[in-house]
């Protein structure tokens, strides 16, 4: 299984900054339009992180427009141009689909003050 | 068609060049000893024997060695044969390595399945088995009729009935190289490809 690993190790990112599910993050990830390229921001609550090595995702939720909106990132692929943090979230458990079902301050993560 | 033998060491992904993630299966090939070269005129057929993951004469067997010893080769614990459709000038003692393989090319790839054990015609054979609820009972994975009554007053052969299924040779065909790494003696194929990890795999390619 450790050679399966290290296949993927070239390909993955370290530039990327270290973010935790709950907390508000801005992706900024590269679109090609034909030939035409452009990068689209998208803010929200990380409310999962799954797989290990070069196969991690996570999952960005936000309400958009009243709708609430999931994107699944892969967390090494080389169109996430760069991931900003905008809030540390506290949470007390690693997926928070129950955010999904939440209303009103239900729906709210704490933010919690990290060093 | 030319080949090596391998061992599938187990499934990834990688990102192609668009950033989209593709599932490869890696496989561990060569390099391989041509041990035996079959002619036409002797033989009745082209073809070239290789050998694969060099082994200490004590873990084989007599005829085994025996055969290696007149071919002047050391010890290999794998012989195959790859049929040559058209003729090449192949010489014993010449070794492959991964080299052969180009990325974006289509191979085939031979290994064998893994073994399901004894299943039910729903898994062996696709069968749409029966409703669980609806009055439905004792039967929700069976294979319904298997024949008429009295004339035949029999199960026809082929009959699609439970048995065994797998570890039986496979082959799958165009199966896409998506990375060559020939320091690592590696071949990377994109999607899956038949057996266990570590099991024995056949990647062939046309001349």
């Amino acid at each position: 299984m450790d050679l399966v690993h290290q296949i993927g190790k070239g390909q993955m990112r370290t530039d990327l900054p270290e973010f935790r599910v709950g907390d508000t993050v801005k992706v900024h990830y590269k679109i090609k339009e034909g030939s035409k390229e452009r990068i689209q921001v998208f803010q929200g609550i990380v409310i999962q992180k799954r797989g290990m090595q070069i196969s991690a995702t996570f999952t960005v939720r936000k309400i958009s427009g009243g709708i609430g909106v999931e994107r699944i990132f892969p967390q090494h692929s080389p169109n996430i141009d760069k991931i900003e943090v905008v809030r540390f979230g506290r949470v007390r458990r690693a997926k928070l689909f129950y955010l999904r079902k939440a209303k009103g301050k239900a729906a709210r993560v704490k933010e919690k003050k990290r060093y | 068609m030319i080949g090596l033998i391998g061992k599938k060491i187990g499934m990834t992904q990688v990102f192609d060049k668009d950033g989209k993630l593709i599932p490869v299966t890696v496989i561990k090939a060569g390099p391989c000893r041509v041990i035996h070269r079959k002619f036409k005129e002797k033989h009745g057929y082209d073809s070239v024997q290789l050998g694969y993951e060099e082994a200490d004469d004590k873990k084989l067997n007599k005829p085994k060695l025996g055969h290696l010893k007149k071919h002047n080769s050391s010890g290999y614990r794998y012989l195959r044969e790859f049929r040559l459709r058209v003729y090449k000038d192949i010489e014993e003692s010449e070794v492959f390595d991964v080299s052969m393989f180009v990325e974006n090319e289509m191979l085939k790839v031979t290994a064998n399945s893994k073994g399901k054990g004894f299943s039910g015609v729903m898994k062996r054979h696709g069968f749409h088995g029966f409703k669980a609820t609806h009055g439905v009972h004792e039967s929700y994975r069976g294979p319904g009729s298997i024949g008429q009554c009295a004339t035949p007053a029999r199960v026809f052969k082929g009959t699609k009935l439970p048995g065994h299924m797998g570890a039986h040779r496979t082959t799958i065909i165009n199966v896409k190289v998506v990375k060559v790494d020939v320091e690592k003696n590696l071949v990377m194929l994109k999607g899956s490809v038949p057996g266990h990890r570590n099991s024995l795999v056949l990647l062939r390619k046309e001349l």
